[in-house]
């Protein structure tokens, strides 16, 4: 037996309402428990004046292998997420080609395992090849590991696959994900639709285009009592509806990212690539109820909506550079100044949005220090101070708004399965 | 030939910046410093100064990535006229020649010693980006919808020239403000100057709040028309509406059409501008175009002056 004790850290596990100065002690892979700080082990760790929770879980991020290896690998990707504080990733299927088959989703677990880094979870795609017009195999897909399913970054447009797709896969007990967005009121856009696409006469996406998708959804999911869940939320109208449908007990939950809560549309004036997101950082307003839909819990997880680019395809023009930056390593710190700093949220309520209720999302049987559990742990340093730099980026993507940002908190050290995957600095 | 060594006449300030990339960048005396230095060029070019030495030996890159035929053709004149010697890059529609991106693309043509590289692109902030990327002075000659500071000061140019200045007096912009660039420049220097602008066009070619960029929105040309001193007749862009935004172009010009009929309702000493090309029939009647309140070929005209000012000033300030 090789024991590992976590000695003298704060320990907060939301799964059981824990919040207390304690010890754990993990064996075989698993946790053992809260134990006292005398209790024999093989190994210990220092926690005094860190954090130590379940490890943080990602249910959407873009590994883009196979077929993108340019801008990302599964090794690179997963590197990012340790380095993060991320146990488990659940990514994307909009590789090339798409995850649409049993076999793409194995080829995802095998390149995971071979990494080494942190445990992967594919989502499946809804659609064959993302296309929107035939459902993939859903039940092979779910043999072959997928935990989720939906079309990348793609919204599904056509609600009749939408319904299908949410009333196929309660059968298998999965979630489908939707990026909510009309794409003929998005088509072309650019970024928010407002006071400064008028001012830089870049094309502009309305709120109204998520807020009608959002509403769609919600009525399906009604419908047909599949699970719903809204990835990267960014107006005020869809935290309205989703509140309302909650309490209306449908099966709905939903995401926002760390950057929909700290920038707004007004970066867009530097006309720099990396305020270039889907959906678009959006106005003040809408910023101000996408963290009150975080207090209020109806938006339940915080996730990195990581999208790595290769430079190359970072350094065009505005209307050519593709969606989305990296997320994976700079989530904790921003989530610490946009959140915690102000007091919109506690470190409670900060990390059950990032373990317990992710791992409900997709049904994981992860993010808790419960015993018994998988002993995936991150150890989180709160009061460290650094700059945020990408060159030093594990992820192969650099295209980041946060580049030379003062931030505060950082993942100190990693474990997963009982093994210390990471450690900061080294 | 003449070389321009002095300071231009009327000059109230120096200019300092090495880029033009709009006018929203510019305050009031920076525009008039390139209104003066305009005015300057056109009294020489009229005493028959048409050939002036400020700019020889330097290089100036037209890049267009957008077609283009009198604005590109305005800048190769103005550069010529100061004597610089000038190299043309047209490619239309797609940014990627050959595989190449735009700053790419754009490098390699600075590495022929070019010293100003006027850049005209469908997607707003691309100036930006080759100023952050090259040595060279960068000229905006119409970034997508965003800004054309040169067509703007052309037309503020030719305002000033019959009026004398341009404040108190209101200026509409019709049409199709949602997609023009002319609009933008023209709002920021217009109100910069002091003058009253009202943007007047379909609901649907107004886009959300334009009024906090300080205009006021109408989107009746015949209420407007009698309060108003220059009407600017922006060109409907077919070529960036996605999809229907008017019914018809009969009903367009129904509504907002300039017609003879509509100049005879206006004030007695109406400016007709039009940043052209124009479409007649539609934002005006060749009626109009032709008609003796029109003073569309005198933008052309100034329009070389205004680009042979910019090349001026941008040049003075790369200098040590």
């Amino acid at each position: 037996m090789n024991a590992l004790l976590i000695r003298g850290g704060r320990i907060i596990d939301p799964s059981g309402d824990v919040d207390c100065a304690g010890n754990i002690l993990i064996a075989e892979e698993k946790i053992v428990g809260l134990v006292d700080e005398t209790a024999a082990a093989d190994e210990v760790i220092d926690a005094t004046g860190k954090i130590v929770c379940p490890g943080l879980i990602d249910i959407h991020a873009s590994l883009r292998e196979p077929g993108n290896d340019e801008d990302e690998t599964i090794a690179s990707g997963t590197a990012a997420a340790l380095a993060g504080g991320f146990t488990s990733v659940a990514c994307l299927p909009d590789t090339s080609p798409v995850v649409d088959n049993r076999a793409a989703a194995e080829f995802v677990v095998l390149q995971a395992e071979r990494a080494g880094h942190c445990h992967v979870f594919p989502l499946g795609s809804v659609t064959i090849d993302h296309a929107g017009e035939e459902l993939a195999e859903i039940g092979q897909l779910v043999d072959g590991g997928a935990v989720g399913f939906v079309d990348g970054k793609q919204p599904i447009a056509n609600a009749e696959i939408m319904r299908r797709a949410l009333e196929y896969a309660r059968m298998f007990k999965r979630t489908i994900l939707n990026s909510p967005q009309v794409p003929e009121l998005a088509r072309d856009g650019v970024m928010h639709e407002g006071y400064y696409s008028t001012l830089l006469g870049l094309r502009g996406i309305p709120a109204a285009a998520e807020d009608i998708m959002v509403g769609r959804d919600l009525a399906l999911a009604e419908l047909t009592h599949g699970h719903l869940h809204l990835m990267c939320v960014s107006t005020m109208n869809s935290v309205e509806l989703i509140r309302r449908a909650k309490a209306r007990g449908i099966s709905v939950t939903a995401s926002v990212t760390p950057h929909h809560i700290s920038l707004n549309d007004a970066f867009l004036e530097t006309f720099d690539a990396n305020y270039k997101v889907q959906p678009p950082l959006r106005s003040p307003e809408h910023i101000d109820a996408l963290i009150e839909g975080l207090r209020d819990g109806t938006i339940d997880v915080i996730s990195s909506d990581h999208q790595p680019y290769a430079s190359e395809k970072e350094d065009r023009e505005l209307n050519l550079v593709p969606f989305g930056i990296v997320g994976l390593e700079t989530l904790l710190p921003i989530c610490v100044r946009s959140l915690i700093e102000p007091g919109h949220l506690d470190w409670p309520g900060l990390i059950s949005r990032l373990t317990v209720k992710p791992a409900g999302v997709l049904g994981l049987d992860k993010g808790t220090l419960k015993p018994g559990a998988d002993a995936d742990v991150t150890i989180i340093d709160p009061g460290v101070e650094w700059t945020i730099d990408p060159t030093q980026f594990r992820s192969k993507g650099r295209n980041t708004p946060f580049g030379g940002w003062e931030v505060k908190g950082r993942a100190d050290t990693v474990i997963v399965s009982g093994q210390v995957r990471y450690r900061a600095g080294s | 030939m003449n070389s321009v060594t002095d300071e231009p006449a009327g000059a109230s300030g120096r200019w300092t910046k090495k880029h033009l990339l709009g006018l929203q960048d510019l305050n009031a005396a920076e525009i008039s410093l390139i209104l003066d230095q305009a005015g300057d060029f056109k009294r020489r070019a009229d005493a028959g100064e048409t050939k002036l030495t400020a700019l020889s030996g330097t290089v100036v890159a037209n890049l267009f990535f957008e077609p283009s035929t009198r604005t590109r053709t305005s800048f190769s004149l103005a550069a010529k006229r100061l004597s610089a010697d000038t190299v043309d890059f047209s490619s239309a529609g797609s940014s990627l020649t050959k595989g190449e991106t735009f700053v790419d693309t754009a490098r390699n043509i600075e590495a022929m010693g070019v010293s100003q590289v006027v850049v005209r692109h469908g997607t707003p902030g691309t100036p930006h980006l080759l100023a952050k990327r090259l040595n060279a002075s960068v000229l905006n000659a119409g970034d997508g919808p965003r800004e054309h500071p040169t067509q703007a000061l052309l037309d503020i140019f030719t305002i000033r020239e019959r009026r004398g200045t341009l404040k108190g007096l209101t200026v509409t912009l019709v049409g199709d403000i949602l997609h023009s660039r002319v609009a933008r420049s023209n709002i920021w220097g217009l109100t910069k100057l002091g003058a009253r602008v009202i943007v007047c066009g379909p609901s649907t070619l107004i886009p959300p709040r334009i009024e906090e960029l300080g205009v006021e929105v109408s989107h009746s040309l015949d209420d407007v028309l009698e309060e108003t001193d220059c009407i600017n007749l922006l060109r409907i862009q077919f070529e960036r509406q996605r999809s229907a935004f008017f019914p018809s172009i009969r009903e367009y010009a129904h509504l907002f059409g300039m017609t003879g009929e509509r100049v005879r309702r206006a004030k007695q000493d109406v400016l007709i501008l039009a940043p052209g090309p124009i479409n007649r029939g539609v934002e005006l009647t060749p009626e109009v175009a032709d008609g003796n309140h029109s003073v569309i070929l005198d933008q052309v005209t100034n329009g070389l002056m205004i680009r042979m000012a910019c090349l001026y000033l941008l040049h003075k300030t790369g200098q040590p």
